[in-house]
């Protein structure tokens, strides 16, 4: 996996609650059996006109210079609905590194840090205020999260720490592969469901 | 003295491997069941990574998701790059020597509803899928999470997952349901009052008297939404009517192990006395049937009420979401629900199809028929669902009353999304379904969530009906 140590870069603000992810990657996007390519498709509803991929210039994502953003601003909520991991695989397609947002659905949340992408909590009113920083430069005034830190720097230099938990952040720093992690606790696992087996046979009887 | 704990904490404490710090844990996966297009994905990235699976005895596997649900259908589906995700599924589940009900087997069924007819979800046991809407089986007391397509290998290879515990919310249904007042009503009664982010980091126990009485196929309605207010999972605890529903199932342990599993699932009910993080009481005397008017599940009234008026919003944000889900909604504020227009109604879905919902649908178009040029659309939870229902004749009901009998599937709550057959733009839908999220049934189709009654009784008249005036 991809490490995650700093950025600095545009944040697009899409300051809108409960974006759900038929929205960040329409199912009719997802037509193959893979992880990559679907950076196209991203909020392709609300990017597109009309199903084809004529650009909606109202959409923040298809304005200069916010077409380059490596940052999203988003509201709460972020990322609820289906479980669907390429609307992760379809932001880090685009160029998306790090969402900043108040709250994230807990399937989405789970499904960045696998993937390289930082989703980052702050609060209801630094994300705003971050927001219309972004906006009152016109896009151009720089956003950077630090991950070694746990820091961002908004465009006017003011800093917000955020948490994330140890494991995720060992994982995303070093870019370690979440499957791999787990299996040197093989032993655990191995002795665990030994025990089990005589709590609760009839989770093992097949 | 043990300190009180609720149902989740003491699913959650007998599965942790390891605590990992920061309320994060390494879990045991008891059952991991998967579908064509999370596991496809998943399987693929196993193969390629040359991994092997942990327990295969533990993994289930069904289509459900893209396969066509018109009668004598095969591995061609409307839904573009489907076939390959049923083929590709296929032959990766089977080389691994998974379990799979494939698209012909009498088993067959939208995962959710197939895993508790048969006996795959258990109380008390840790399950996942690759699907937001697993919580569902929460209704026969699994602790289940929705999870994505690289945490299910991460299942594949460890049979453990990764997370944080989850706070607890307990949701308290007091009173008693009035008449054509389904779980349907009640859930999205409790979502538009807490919000499509009230449960957010919580597990939602949902308790009382309205679900004590309520059968397992509620249960499994009211769970299925715990999603879509972004609680990490719903779960209601086990009880006699949960082991008479549970007992002779397929997969349900039976003899003995039937016995020692009761007496450990008599265990599970949350302690008197333990603590909750967020209670939620919801007086289900006040509950009218629910439909939603806008594009989240949270945008729900009672059918006998208006579209609301963004200019009387809390707040600013709040004004901006309802003006915009109005706009989409091609609706007036202050338009009365029952004067809304249907084009097309959907009976199906993880949420609502099952047997109890077919027969309640069948109750009020029973002798009747749609209106002319309502496209009306059944597809049974399973295909055991199917069959019990033909069996009681509830699909010449249907039949005669102008709606198409599906085969098994996800259906026309997904298919429209991504591509296959959906309704048209700008149409107005009213399903049983759990989105209504812009887009979902089809470019600029305009959904509307509803009980199965409701849906029928609006097929009939053409409208959004309140199905208490349907004299049935």
């Amino acid at each position: 996996m991809e490490k995650f140590t700093r950025i600095t870069g545009v944040a697009a603000p899409l300051m809108r609650r409960n974006i759900d992810t038929d929205a960040i990657i329409p199912g009719k996007e997802m037509t193959k059996v893979e992880k990559t390519g679907y950076g196209d498709g991203l909020f392709g509803q609300w990017r597109y006109i009309d199903g084809n991929r004529k650009e909606n210039p109202d959409f923040i994502l298809n304005r200069t210079p916010y077409r380059n953003a490596v940052i999203l601003l988003a509201d709460a909520n972020f990322g609820c609905g289906s479980s669907r991991e390429a609307a992760v695989w379809a932001l880090t397609g685009f160029g998306i590194r790090c969402v900043i947002a108040p709250s994230f659905a807990a399937i989405f949340y789970n499904n960045s840090f696998k993937n390289s992408l930082l989703p980052v909590i702050l609060q209801d009113n630094q994300v705003h205020e971050l927001a219309k920083q972004v906006e009152n430069s016109g896009g151009k005034g720089s956003v950077t999260v630090d991950l070694e830190k746990c820091k961002v720097i908004g465009p006017e230099k003011q800093i917000y720490s955020f948490k994330v938990n140890d494991i995720y952040r060992e994982m995303l720093l070093q870019g370690l592969d979440p499957i791999d992690a787990t299996l040197r606790y093989e032993s655990k696992i191995a002795a665990f469901q030994k025990k089990d087996r005589i709590n609760r046979p009839w989770i093992y009887q097949y | 003295m043990k300190k009180p704990a609720t149902l989740v904490d003491k699913i959650w404490d007998s599965h942790v491997i390891m605590d990992l710090g920061q309320n994060t844990y390494l879990i045991h996966v008891d059952r991991n069941f998967q579908h064509e297009l999370a596991g496809a994905t998943s399987l693929n990235g196993i193969d390629k990574a040359g991994r092997k699976i942990r327990n295969v005895e533990l993994a289930f596997a069904v289509m459900d998701h893209v396969l066509d649900t018109h009668p004598g259908r095969g591995d061609e589906t409307p839904i573009p790059g489907g076939t390959g995700f049923i083929r590709e599924f296929r032959q990766r589940a089977t080389s691994h020597g998974i379990r799979l009900f494939d698209l012909d087997d009498p088993d067959q069924g939208i995962s959710h509803v197939i895993s508790p007819e048969l006996g795959i979800a258990l109380p008390g046991c840790t399950y996942v899928c690759g699907d937001s809407h697993t919580c569902t089986v929460g209704g026969v007391g699994a602790l289940a999470f929705g999870i994505g397509s690289t945490d299910v290998e991460h299942v594949f290879a460890t049979q453990t997952i990764i997370q944080t515990k989850p706070k607890n919310m307990r949701v308290t249904f007091n009173g008693k349901l009035g008449r054509e007042v389904f779980a349907k009503d009640i859930i999205l009664y409790l979502i538009a009052h807490i919000g499509a982010a009230g449960g957010i980091e919580h597990a939602a126990e949902f308790a009382g008297p309205v679900i004590r009485n309520l059968p397992i196929d509620g249960r499994l309605t009211i769970c299925n939404m715990a999603v879509e207010f972004s609680a990490r999972t719903g779960i209601v605890a086990p009880d006699d009517m949960t082991l008479e529903y549970l007992n002779g199932r397929r997969f349900a342990p039976k003899g003995e192990m039937w016995e020692k599993a009761v007496a450990y699932w008599r265990t599970l009910p949350s302690d008197q006395g333990a603590y909750f993080d967020k209670e939620v009481d919801i007086d289900c005397n006040n509950v009218r049937p629910q439909v939603t008017w806008g594009t989240s599940p949270e945008h729900s009234v009672a059918v006998d009420g208006r579209v609301p008026d963004p200019a009387q919003a809390p707040d600013s944000h709040s004004r901006m979401t309802m003006e915009r889900a109005i706009t989409y909604i091609g609706l007036e504020p202050g338009t009365p629900m029952e004067k809304v227009k249907i084009d097309a109604v959907f009976i199906g879905s993880c949420t609502n199809a099952r047997l109890s919902d077919l027969r309640e649908a069948a109750r009020i178009l029973k002798g009747r028929k749609v209106v002319p040029g309502m496209r009306a659309v059944c597809s049974p939870g399973s295909y055991q669902t199917k069959l019990k229902a033909e069996s009681e004749g509830i699909d010449r009901i249907f039949r005669e009353a102008g709606f198409e009998w599906r085969e098994s599937g996800c259906s026309m709550c997904m298919s429209g999304g991504a591509g296959g057959e959906g309704f048209s733009p700008g149409q107005h839908v009213l399903s049983t379904t759990n989105r209504n999220f812009e887009d979902r049934q089809g470019r600029g189709v305009r959904s509307h969530l509803a009980s199965p009654v409701t849906v029928a009784a609006s097929a009939i008249t053409g409208h959004i009906t309140d199905p208490r005036k349907m004299g049935a």
